[in-house]
């Protein structure tokens, strides 16, 4: 379990996936890889991602859950699947606001 | 968080893309991250101090951006347009740190106590100053650290720094900014000075997006077209009298469209209802954006966007003709609320002030503290309302409303009439001292062929209250903005203040 916070970053401890919390709070069963995430800088990398949690994490990509209460951003990419109680999460709908600077 | 984590990203995920100058032998993603490194080396050797910039663009800017939040040092950059006196007070305020300048700025600079000076060719040659680069991912990641301190432009009193943490613009750029939502072949001409909060932005932005930053240091219309051209410019942000210069300049050149520009941003200013018209001509097929913020808010937070500006182009309703005036919807994480002097919120279509909420905007200066509600709502000092469709309409500052008679009236919408009169090309009015109102209106106006005053007020008069009538019109051959154009009506109270007829006013 991790608490979650707009702001608050995890990586993954089987491969090289990090997120940053975009929204959510609270306590959650953060997965990546099926292995628990771990505040950012504090894990070591070892051992790979489960065969059933290895569809990857992209850089870049925001994912939440079902009911969109959370939502993280990947800051690095990663071989590992994310998951929230064992529920994969998936990629959210891009932005399509205009560039306006 | 950290304005790194954003270049970190970019370079993991776009590494030799350029970031920064032309297609071919330009910066690259890569090289910016290392780049950054290397000048957070050098700042980190003057723990405590700022990085101050005092120069125009180049690539020294993002270089220093991103080195300055990379050593946990706040950024600077200062108006070097401004006379000695005044730049030196305000390098003074910002001391001790790295000042960065151009060979004329760093002489200028010499002389303020706790201010290194560095040549910009100096600092993009031999960037890390023979120390080691810094380790990659060892920046700060605390949110509340400041990563950029403004002068706002003190158009009434003396410059107040605005304070902009690293949460504020992180969390503007990921609102508003698709990762890598750019495409290879996108690039964006940036003519904003580095001291403009979208001087900030549109590094941060541009280089998140993956869209490649080109640099026009010294604004001039022609040379605006010609880079647009050469460096297959797709996507521009200007201020308002930068479009109407742009403008000019198309037609003086005979009126040919602009194909290549996919998007055009404009903000930061009142623009002329005739130009933007005429701009919707000349840019035919380009998506145009109004863009609507502060620099207390990490830049924009409502904006019009390009379906709306071919509606209001091509529209026969006078509604969504009329939202070309508008700054459209506030962005997905900002909350707008109209408020009246009691701070009571403001039913739709009644004017009142502008207050903000959301992660991006801070509302802080370091002279007077933070400016937020308890809730988090920062008062704009900008007056305005929102329309039935929740489209935001800014009516100007509120430093700025005229009071006659006890009557409070905005110049925007003296100003808005005396523009229909296709004499007209700019419009300001603004109070001046009477001993029998109090204020009385007065109006200055650039015109092009015969106009004469009586003329000006009877339009005024027609179509609106007789209360909005200008005493005075008085004929200038320009109207002072400052470089960024931004009206500057104390000036032009200054200048006027004889039409006036109370001395102590």
């Amino acid at each position: 379990m991790v608490e979650l916070k707009p702001g608050a970053r995890f990586q993954s401890t089987v491969c090289t996936t990090e997120v940053i919390v975009v929204k959510g709070s609270g306590e959650a069963d953060l997965t990546c890889g099926g292995a628990a995430m771990v505040p950012a800088g504090t894990g070591e990398v070892s051992g790979s991602p489960a065969a059933d949690a290895a569809d990857g994490t992209l850089l870049g990509k925001r994912y939440s859950d079902e009911a969109d209460t959370i939502e993280l951003l990947a800051t690095k990419a990663g071989d590992g699947s994310l998951a929230v109680g064992g529920t994969a999460l998936a990629v959210a709908q891009a932005k399509t606001l205009p560039a306006s600077d | 968080m950290n304005l790194m984590m954003l270049l970190e990203m970019a370079a993991n995920g776009l590494e030799d893309r350029v970031a920064v100058g032309s297609s071919d032998g330009g910066i690259t993603y890569r090289q910016l991250f290392e780049h950054a490194g290397e000048a957070a080396a050098r700042f980190r050797a003057d723990p405590g101090a700022k990085v101050v910039l005092c120069d125009e663009s180049s690539p020294a800017v993002p270089v220093a951006l991103f080195g300055a939040a990379w050593a946990g040092m706040p950024y600077v950059p200062l108006n070097y347009r401004l006379p000695d006196d005044d730049l030196c007070a305000l390098a003074d305020r910002s001391a001790p740190g790295v000042a960065i300048a151009d060979d004329a700025g760093a002489g200028r600079l010499r002389g303020v106590d706790g201010l290194t000076a560095v040549t910009r060719d100096e600092f993009l040659t031999d960037r890390a100053g023979g120390a080691a680069p810094a380790e990659p991912g060892d920046w700060s990641m605390d949110p509340d650290e400041i990563a950029v301190l403004l002068f706002t432009s003190g158009t009434t009193g003396a410059p107040k720094s605005a304070v902009l943490r690293h949460k504020h613009l992180v969390s503007y750029i990921l609102g508003s900014v698709e990762f890598m939502g750019a495409g290879e072949d996108e690039a964006t001409i940036v003519s904003v000075p580095p001291y403009h909060v979208a001087g900030v932005s549109a590094m941060l932005s541009s280089v998140y997006a993956g869209r490649r930053i080109v640099q026009l240091p010294k604004f001039d219309p022609d040379q605006w077209i010609d880079l647009v051209e050469t460096e297959g410019v797709t996507h521009a942000m200007v201020v308002p009298t930068m479009l109407s210069r742009i403008v000019e300049a198309l037609d003086a050149r005979g009126g040919e469209p602009m194909l290549g520009v996919r998007a055009l941003s404009y903000g930061g200013g009142k623009m002329p209802e005739a130009v933007i018209r005429r701009a919707l001509e000349l840019f035919p097929i380009t998506n145009f954006v109004n863009a609507y913020g502060l620099t207390e808010t990490s830049s924009t937070i409502a904006l019009l966007g390009p379906d709306d500006h071919r509606l209001a182009q091509y529209s026969e309703d006078e509604g969504e003709r009329a939202r070309l005036k508008s700054a459209g919807r506030p962005l997905p994480g900002v909350e707008v609320s109209i408020r009246d002097d009691d701070f009571n919120e403001l039913p739709t279509g009644e004017v009142g002030e502008i207050f903000v909420r959301g992660e991006q905007v801070s509302g802080e200066y370091l002279e007077k503290g933070s400016l937020l509600d308890s809730d988090g709502w920062f008062p704009t000092r900008d007056g305005g309302y929102l329309d039935e469709g929740g489209y935001l309409f800014v009516q100007g500052r509120n430093d700025d409303v005229i009071i006659r008679g006890g009557e409070n009236m905005s110049p925007g919408e003296i100003e808005d009439v005396l523009l229909t009169d296709e004499r007209v090309k700019d419009a300001a009015a603004i109070g001046v001292p009477d001993t029998e109102w109090g204020e009385k209106v007065v109006a200055a106006v650039v015109t092009h062929g015969e106009c004469s005053e009586s003329e000006l007020q009877d339009l005024v008069r027609a179509r609106l209250r007789s209360s909005r009538v200008p005493a005075h019109v008085v004929f200038v051959d320009e109207l002072p903005y400052n470089d960024t154009g931004k009206l500057l009506r104390r000036v032009l109270r200054e200048d006027l203040a004889h039409l006036g007829d109370d001395p102590t006013g």
